[in-house]
């Protein structure tokens, strides 16, 4: 396995952009919509470079998403860009019927994501679009880690057939995976070996998860880090493995705990290996305005939550279906 | 009770008003003996937009192949408001898209004719899946775009709303994006029959004046009498020469109609804008139309 390491920090949305200039170069029907916020998230890179396949529709996400699907059913590979509480979820119904009712080639990248846009506050902070968009029949969903996973996620979403969506981040997050990484759509990624307990995260969280396997190997406790940046077609067999071979499990996301990565993996892990789980995200609130760092703290999104969830989980887990009542609460875990 | 179809069909060329007629008939006594086997479904728009299906399909309009349904090139005709689509199948059986004993099937399981157009079952002739309201008009304005700005081809794309559909704020969003783009391949048909399911347009939400509102957002407009031949083709020629002189402007053609036409007891009540007729309605109907 190619060993991680920390390469400075990167926004996700620039590997957004860059992979569309990339998808642009190689395919002419590749054309872009902008919700006037281009430069945010980094379709304004595409627009310089192609002009004529450039489109300005305004401040009009549900029309934005519905002439892709026009442009998609004409042969077009449009993407189109905002962020994801206006690209996901004010445009819901027409993702629903026309993008994905209709299987329309067409693709959404969804800025903003999570609480780590900082100041902005809580109307930017996207937390809630994973749980709607893996609902979606034909829909793929794509979370990945970081600059470079976002890039290939990117390139990887325009070359496959149908709708799909990448989320990713406004601020500088870690940069660790590499070109040589593996990607693929439907495929979950083993990060760190062990069998102590498995942690499974997407986007950011990843890094987290690696920090906190750190840490938990020197009280002797080897955790696998399963990077899952395919929520939908979810990769069924890895998580199932680390369920049987570990019987503890760590979700981590910067969502709602409800409706997305902690929930496509309890619903696998509940179906083919039951075994405690511990959710780490955002807990049934809204974000608010504050630094990225401050806010991921703040809301218990930090290698220190999953570390202390990987605790609990084991502890679950060794004292049996009949102890978990006796177990801590997880902050009770944290510098234990 | 005979509700059985047909097996006429009728070319897509120039026909005269009298010839347009005798389509619009057809289709009408279609609407009524499928609403009638499916005992389900809606009636007024279907009836009140028929005369506007005889001279979109069956005047020469429209270019398309019902032999070659994806034909590259074609022009494209949208159902924004899904509801309708009892009229769209059985224009699209007597264009010979498919044989007209399969509108037996409305609304049955696993039909292609289900009860909003759904492209995912096959159906030729429908390009996209519709019946959220407010939505076909957007895809067929990124068709449109598809057509004139990338392919730079010389087809057209015709998108049918209600009336009652242009309170989904949405619509307007379309129309502003068709102008802005300067659209003039793309041809925008109102089935203005002032009824929706809860009562007249002024009563639930008022959208008026509509011509003003598409004037405003920078249409050509033409407005007439949805259930006249000569104006109806008039309307289409008038799109016609628009797109054929580049003007650079979307049209608009808003089509007064009476929700219901052709059938006494349906004819400008909106009590019958989502009901279909049991059948000794249904055998009154055909005899109205007869
Ligand atoms: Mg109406």
């Amino acid at each position: 396995m190619q060993k991680l390491t920390l390469n400075g920090s990167k926004p996700t949305r620039f590997g957004f952009g860059e992979g569309l200039v990339t998808l642009g170069e190689r395919y002419d029907n590749v054309v872009v919509l902008g919700g006037d916020i281009t430069g945010s998230v980094m379709t304004s890179l595409f627009k310089e470079k192609f002009p004529d396949r450039f489109f300005s529709i305004g401040i009009a996400e549900q029309n934005a998403t519905t002439i892709a699907a026009g442009l998609a059913l004409s042969g077009k590979i449009p993407f189109f860009a905002s962020y994801g509480a206006f690209c996901a979820l004010r445009n819901a119904d027409q993702l629903r019927i026309s993008v994905c009712y209709n299987e329309a080639n067409v693709k959404i990248g969804g800025g903003h994501a999570g609480i780590s846009v900082g100041p902005d506050g809580a109307t930017h902070q996207v937390l809630e679009e994973v749980a709607f968009l893996r609902t979606l029949p034909h829909m793929t969903m794509l979370v990945p880690c970081d600059y470079t996973e976002t890039l290939k996620a990117t390139i990887a979403m325009g070359e496959k057939n149908g709708p799909a969506y990448v989320r990713f981040g406004r601020s500088p997050v870690p940069l660790f995976t590499t070109a040589d990484t593996p990607f693929e759509i439907g495929k979950a990624q083993v990060f760190r070996e062990g069998n102590d307990v498995a942690i499974v995260a997407c986007g950011a969280m990843v890094w987290e998860a690696m920090l906190a396997a750190e840490e938990l190997a020197k009280r002797g406790i080897q955790a696998r880090v399963i990077n899952s940046p395919s929520i939908k077609p979810f990769d069924v067999q890895t998580i199932t493995d680390a369920a049987r071979e570990c019987g503890a499990i760590v979700t981590a996301e910067e969502h709602q705990i409800h409706g997305g990565l902690g929930a496509a993996t309890a619903e696998v892990v509940a179906k083919n290996a039951p075994a405690p789980i511990e959710f780490v995200g955002v807990k049934d609130s809204f974000g608010g305005s504050g630094e990225p760092e401050e806010l991921m703290r703040l809301f218990g999104l930090t290698w220190k939550e999953i570390y202390a969830s990987a605790l609990k989980a084991m502890e679950r887990r060794d004292k049996g279906s009949s102890g978990y009542r006796q177990v801590r609460d997880v902050e009770q875990y944290i510098g234990a | 009770m005979n509700f059985d179809f047909t097996t006429t069909t009728f070319d897509n060329r120039r026909h005269s008003a009298d010839e347009l007629a005798v389509i619009a008939k057809e289709i009408r006594q279609d609407i009524i003996k499928m609403l009638a086997i499916a005992k389900s479904g809606h009636s007024g728009g279907p009836l009140s937009s028929a005369d506007i299906f005889a001279v979109l399909y069956f005047n020469g309009c429209m270019n398309y192949d019902s032999q070659n349904p994806a034909m590259p090139g074609r022009d494209r005709f949208i159902l924004s408001a899904g509801h309708m689509c009892p009229v769209q199948y059985a224009a699209l059986a007597n264009a010979g898209f498919f044989p007209k004993e399969e509108l037996a099937t409305l609304r049955q399981y696993n039909t292609r004719l289900q009860g909003h157009p759904a492209r995912d079952m096959g159906l030729p002739g429908i390009e996209t899946s519709s019946g959220s309201l407010g939505q076909g008009i957007s895809v067929a304005v990124g068709m449109a775009m598809s057509d004139k700005l990338l392919d730079k081809n010389n087809a057209c794309v015709f998108a049918l709303t209600g009336d009652g559909e242009l309170q989904e704020g949405s619509v307007w969003e379309a129309a502003m994006a068709a102008s802005n783009f300067g659209l003039d391949n793309f041809c925008w048909i109102i089935d203005n029959n002032d009824c929706q399911i809860d009562g007249r347009l002024r009563d639930v939400m008022n959208v008026y004046p509509i011509v003003d509102k598409c004037v405003s957002f920078g249409f050509d407009v033409v407005e007439c009498n949805g259930h006249n031949f000569d104006e109806l083709a008039a309307a289409f020629d008038a799109f016609k020469k628009n797109h054929a002189g580049n003007s650079g402007k979307p049209t608009a053609i808003i089509a007064n109609t009476k929700m219901g036409r052709g059938v006494s007891f349906m004819e400008d009540s909106y009590k019958w804008h989502g009901m279909p007729p049991n059948s000794e309605q249904a055998v009154q109907a055909l005899k109205d139309l007869a």
